[in-house]
């Protein structure tokens, strides 16, 4: 994302939307301003605030009368008076930035919107969760902090190091140079995103196993992590293996997405017929 | 996408948060998806939604590219469903986000007399789910637990903040806007439900719960109450 220098008030309103915090007033040349480093391309600004195309003289002069006066206009908090945010051509790998950050832009690998695959959401069709397995959803850097792939990829090693394998489709497996042992492409490995999932899969017996990992890798990384942990319920909608196993961890479980099972293999039965 | 699933807090705040969502799977209920979802997104009018959703083109609290000045003075908030159903025009995921159980409910049970094919899921409390699911006539398929945040929780911010912020789980609510939301409620420079509609904009898939954000703001705004 840039913004133009020619266009930008400096209003500030898009400091405050900014997800990382990358986007500050210069007051040398009283503009705002973005710190690339810190960019993560998700686009909240440019997609999330609502535009007026007014000159940005005419805004400068009213703001400048008003602030002789000691008056200050408050404008609405989510607009941009000159529409001064402008997409920047992406090029690799900075583009990964924003595969990862702006959920509106599908992953090639997965086609889905977002970070991570269909998981749990589509295992009435895909059955890709039986019973007896529980698959997890290893987020980080969500919510508003960040992460960089170094740091993704001391997880993704310490999980092959124990026998586990990623979900394929997954756009970080994706980014692999090297699946089997968990290593990421080099050149992207100080690229910073809004947030990016890992998914594994293992036996339900190995959950205390995994999580236990997970909390001495995240240990040694500079950000948030969030478990998500997918199960199988029983064929009378009960699930009460893998809750078991969490809440003797000494997790409370507060929310769930709950698959209802109404979906079905349409594509195929269209094929049959 | 992980999008409904950490938000924060305990399970009685999710008693106004119901959010059901339909997804197509790739290569396996894709085909023909498109008047499914809008279907989907439709039938959710009658029950009351405070907001609908599409993944690819944005929720009913969508922002003005060529807004007018006078937005400054006069500024229509309310959520545009409509153009959320009209929107869809392929492969995505659709929403729909209720602030009542019953209503929840109800709206899960059409769905399932439907019977679109979609893969149908329902984010709220653990036990919210479980019970949307059973008053439709339905056993649990599949269930996806939620286990917060961990790490460099240092890096987040309050309680109140953090509720407004994970409501869009692709993250592109900040925290600095919460923040100042939070801040023109109490110094009532705003009503909660104004804040509410400006956060509900930038969620990109539509699952911001702008009832959810208007009661906390209003506690930001009365905490003693």
């Amino acid at each position: 994302m840039i913004i133009n220098a020619a266009k930008c008030v400096a209003c500030g309103n898009c400091t405050y939307i900014c997800t990382m915090g990358a986007i500050h007033i210069d007051h040398a040349t009283r503009r705002a301003t973005i710190d690339a480093d810190t960019c993560v391309e998700c686009y909240a600004c440019y997609n999330g605030m609502s535009h007026e195309h007014l000159p940005a003289v005419l805004v400068r002069a009213v703001r400048g009368v008003l602030k002789l006066l000691r008056l200050r206009f408050e404008p609405e908090p989510d607009i941009c008076p000159t529409a001064a945010l402008e997409p920047d051509e992406l090029v690799w790998p900075r583009i990964v930035r924003r595969a990862f950050s702006d959920p509106r832009v599908p992953h090639a690998s997965t086609g889905v919107q977002g970070r991570g695959t269909e998981e749990v959401k589509t295992n009435d069709v895909s059955g890709r969760i039986q019973r007896g397995d529980v698959g997890f959803t290893i987020e980080f850097g969500r919510p508003g902090v960040g992460v960089r792939f170094h740091e993704i990829q001391l997880m993704t090693r310490a999980l092959t190091a124990v026998g586990v394998s990623f979900e394929k489709n997954n756009p970080v497996t994706t980014l692999m140079s090297d699946p089997d042992t968990g290593s990421i492409r080099e050149d992207i490995l100080n690229e910073k995103v809004l947030s990016a999932i890992v998914e594994v899969k293992v036996e339900a017996g190995r959950t205390q196993e995994i999580i236990e990992l997970v909390h001495a890798v995240q240990k040694q990384m500079n950000t948030v992590v969030a478990i998500g942990v997918g199960a199988r319920c029983d064929e009378d909608g009960g699930e009460t293996d893998i809750a078991g196993r969490l809440e003797h961890l000494g997790y409370r479980l507060e929310r769930a997405k709950t698959n209802a099972g109404y979906g079905r293999i349409t594509n195929e039965l269209r094929g049959q017929a | 996408m992980t999008n409904t699933l950490h938000r924060y807090g305990n399970a009685e705040s999710f008693d106004d948060d119901f959010v059901v969502f339909a997804m197509p799977s790739k290569g396996r209920s894709d085909e023909g998806c498109v008047p499914k979802m809008k279907r989907f997104l439709q039938m959710a009018l009658p029950f009351g939604p405070v907001n609908l959703g599409d993944a690819l083109h944005g929720g009913a609290f969508r922002p003005c590219k060529d807004a007018n000045p006078a937005v400054h003075w006069q500024r229509d908030l309310t959520p545009d469903f409509q153009a959320v159903i009209d929107g869809v025009d392929a492969y995505t995921t659709v929403a729909a986000v209720f602030d009542q159980r019953d209503k929840a409910e109800a709206y899960m049970a059409a769905v399932k007399e439907a019977d679109l094919g979609l893969c149908i899921n329902i984010s709220t409390s653990v036990e919210g789910g479980k019970r949307c699911c059973c008053a439709a006539g339905g056993a649990r398929h599949s269930v996806g637990y939620s286990l917060g945040f961990e790490g460099a929780t240092e890096k987040l911010p309050d309680d109140q903040v953090l509720t407004l912020t994970t409501m869009c789980g692709h993250g592109m609510v900040s925290a600095g806007f919460a923040r100042k939301m939070v801040d023109w409620v109490k110094e009532d420079r705003r009503t909660p439900e104004q804040a509410a509609a400006y956060l509900a904009g930038f969620c990109s898939c539509g699952v911001y719960n702008p009832s959810r954000a208007k009661r906390v703001l209003e506690q930001a705004q009365h905490p003693s109450e």
